[in-house]
């Protein structure tokens, strides 16, 4: 994946070397803090490896580890126990200042004594870069932003997006080895978020510097990232591309916290041609492909089937697919799309997503009787 | 009187009352009273004379000029010793921030003269600080502090220190922790982090300790009587004498608005130097 650089990065001769080192990488990183009598890990054995160009997001719940990763990346924070590495580099303990990662933070932090251009100046003037050069390369990211009729206001005189836009050009002008945005597009409003996603995704591309990028926000982490680590408890829970993550979750919780999925319990009862058959509900057969060696006939377990995945009809499927039946509880007509909520007996519900593709009523009306059903590639085992 | 448009006047007029009765009023009366004639027994007249006013600063413009010298050195010591206290608190006070500001305002329950006074004993010829020093031969024997002008700045700066930390500690306080963090994570070291981000955003605070360091300090005459002795007097003593003592009130109110339009003078240009737009912006993150 080559990228067209408008700044000729300071790296483009090691761009060349056909296996360059990762540009990030955490190797059993630990971050342990002590709380009253007892240790609490921020971050317990994280292993990541992010590439050159990559935009990579850690995504999770407040509290998950995600941001305290990241700082230990930026050198604001030691960690407890671990190496971490920039370009093969191992800066465990280097200060910040000696870092070439730069971050855009969450408040934007920008300096309110300095106006824009000064603001993204600040970076350069300490690595002591040539005047006109400093001058240059200001006014070309300013441009970059959009903002070069800004540069002589003050931060406070910009709106949030603007804010934003200068906290990007003050990190990203450095040229660092890793850009690294905690919650960037937190404090803004839907709108204007939705506008810095793409704006945020056009720049990464122009540039062609690998993004490390912190959220809580599973739809900003699926549409920008190349690929993203789930986090949970200060762990990865998964690491994969947006559609692996999505589409096979790993454990209960991913399925969990990305999108909506459903979570039907049921027990292993036989294997045809390697395909599991799994009982769910009251008696139903759910078939799922590729199941660990490590389930046998008996197994308890849980199966995970995304909403839109599952068909909804009034005559019973073939035997080539999962099938349940159940009662419609509730209806919601949302336009493009109606949502079931099916019972399906045994106390469990399940959700499905059906596209209004014709013009035609609805498949069913609330309590009748109907058939669901999904192919044995959309529903994965989830032993947890 | 159901009149919407009357609200606001009317809201805002404890406000004036308040204004012009300590305020308008008796620097109306200070300043008509500056310019009669008289004295306390056959009255004063009002008679528009300037003359007290070239009378005053031909007279005492030594102690003046002392007055504002005094001022500013102990300001420059309450900045030298403040800053640092102020930045220790905010930045390394932890959970014990409220203590410490405590522990910084606890000798200011004592009466104000009842310290300077105790800094006499502290500083006396033979006392506490100066005796064992002059035992150990450290110290020639005549050496003295009390009754000198470093001992008078010395009072100035203990007296009024407080006022120098809490603007800072205020303004530190409230600032964005991660502006520091964006600093280093620009390049910057301490030593940058410091000159480059921290002081500037904190200068609203100097700017206020300073006019409340300087302004009473340049005003005062307690640590001047109390510890300055016969030749270190400051203007606040002048005025005191005259008030009191010689019940020259024409004389004493020009000197009054002398020093007046002197500190506001100074302070304007000070604050035109330190760039108003920042000095008066309040940054929050």
């Amino acid at each position: 994946m080559a990228s067209i650089s408008t700044t000729a990065p300071a790296t483009s001769d090691e761009g060349t070397t056909p296996s360059p080192e990762p540009a990030i990488s955490l190797e059993g990183v630990y971050k342990s803090f002590r709380s009253g009598s007892e240790t609490v890990h921020a971050v317990a054995g994280v292993d990541l490896t992010i590439e050159q160009g990559e935009f990579f997001s850690l995504l999770g719940p407040s509290g998950c580890g995600k941001t305290t990763t990241m700082r230990m990346i930026a050198g604001f924070e030691d960690p407890t126990e671990g190496t971490v590495r920039l370009g093969g580099r191992d800066v465990t303990g280097v200060a910040a200042n000696h870092r070439d990662v730069n971050m855009v933070f969450q408040s934007y932090a920008l300096f309110p004594h300095m106006n824009v251009a000064e603001n993204v100046a600040f970076g350069l003037k300490r690595k002591k870069v040539a005047k006109d050069e400093i001058k240059r390369r200001v006014t070309e990211m300013l441009d970059l932003v959009e903002l070069g009729h800004r540069a002589k206001h003050r931060p406070t005189q910009l709106s949030g997006g603007q804010q934003q836009r200068v906290a990007l050009a003050r990190a990203l002008v450095n040229q660092p080895a890793a850009l690294l945005l905690d919650e960037p597009l937190g404090a803004l409003d839907l709108k204007l978020r939705q506008a810095m996603q793409v704006e945020l995704k056009r720049i990464q591309r122009e540039v062609g510097i690998t993004f490390v990028y912190v959220t809580h926000d599973q739809g900003e982490a699926l549409t920008m990232s190349d690929r993203l680590a789930v986090m949970n408890n200060g762990g990865v829970e998964q690491l994969g591309t947006p559609a692996e993550v999505y589409e096979r979750p790993a454990t209960r919780f991913v399925a969990d916290f990305i999108g909506t999925s459903n979570l039907i319990r049921g027990v292993v009862r036989g294997d045809v041609g390697g395909v599991w058959r799994v009982e769910i509900a009251d008696g139903a057969t759910a078939l799922v492909a590729g199941s660990p060696d490590t389930v046998t006939s008996g197994t308890h377990l849980h199966l995970t089937v995304r909403p839109e995945k599952i068909r909804i009809g009034v005559d019973r499927p073939g035997d080539d697919v999962s099938a349940v039946q159940g009662v419609i509880t509730e209806t919601v007509y949302l336009g493009a799309a109606t949502h079931y909520q099916v019972d399906i007996g045994g106390g469990e519900e399940i959700t499905v997503y059906q596209q209004n593709v014709s013009d035609s009523a609805p498949v069913a009306e609330r309590g009748a009787t109907v058939w669901l059903s999904w192919p044995a590639r959309h529903s994965y085992p989830l032993l947890a | 009187m159901r009149n919407r448009k009357l609200t606001p006047y009317v809201l805002v007029l404890p406000a004036w009352t308040w204004l012009a009765l300590f305020f308008v009023i008796p620097i109306g009366g200070m300043l008509s009273l500056s310019l009669t004639t008289g004295n306390v027994i056959t009255g004063f007249q009002q008679t528009f004379e300037v003359g007290n006013y070239v009378n005053a600063i031909g007279t005492y413009w030594e102690q003046i000029l002392r007055s504002l010298f005094y001022g500013g050195c102990a300001t420059l010591v309450c900045i030298a010793l403040g800053y640092p206290m102020a930045y220790w608190i905010a930045f390394k006070g932890g959970a014990y921030k409220t203590t410490y500001l405590l522990l910084l305002l606890l000798p200011f329950f004592v009466s104000f003269v009842l310290r300077t006074i105790s800094w006499r004993f502290f500083l006396s010829d033979n006392g506490v600080a100066l005796g064992p020093l002059k035992d150990l031969g450290l110290l020639p024997e005549g050496f003295a502090v009390l009754n000198t002008a470093p001992a008078v700045i010395l009072g100035l700066a203990y007296n009024f220190l407080p006022f120098m930390v809490l603007p800072i500690y205020a303004v530190l306080e409230r600032m964005d922790p991660h502006l520091v963090e964006a600093s280093h994570d620009l390049y910057a070291n301490r030593f940058r982090a410091f000159f480059h981000v921290i002081l500037p955003v904190s200068l609203p605070g100097v700017f206020a300790g300073v006019l409340m360091t300087f302004i009473p300090t340049s005003a005062d005459y307690v640590n001047a009587a109390v510890l300055g002795g016969t030749d270190n007097t400051m203007i606040g003593n002048v005025i005191r004498t005259q008030y009191l003592v010689n019940n020259n009130y024409p004389i004493a109110a020009s000197i009054t608005f002398v020093l007046m339009g002197l500190l506001l003078i100074g302070i304007f240009s000070y604050a035109r130097a330190l760039g108003t737009e920042r000095v008066m912006e309040v940054h929050t993150s």
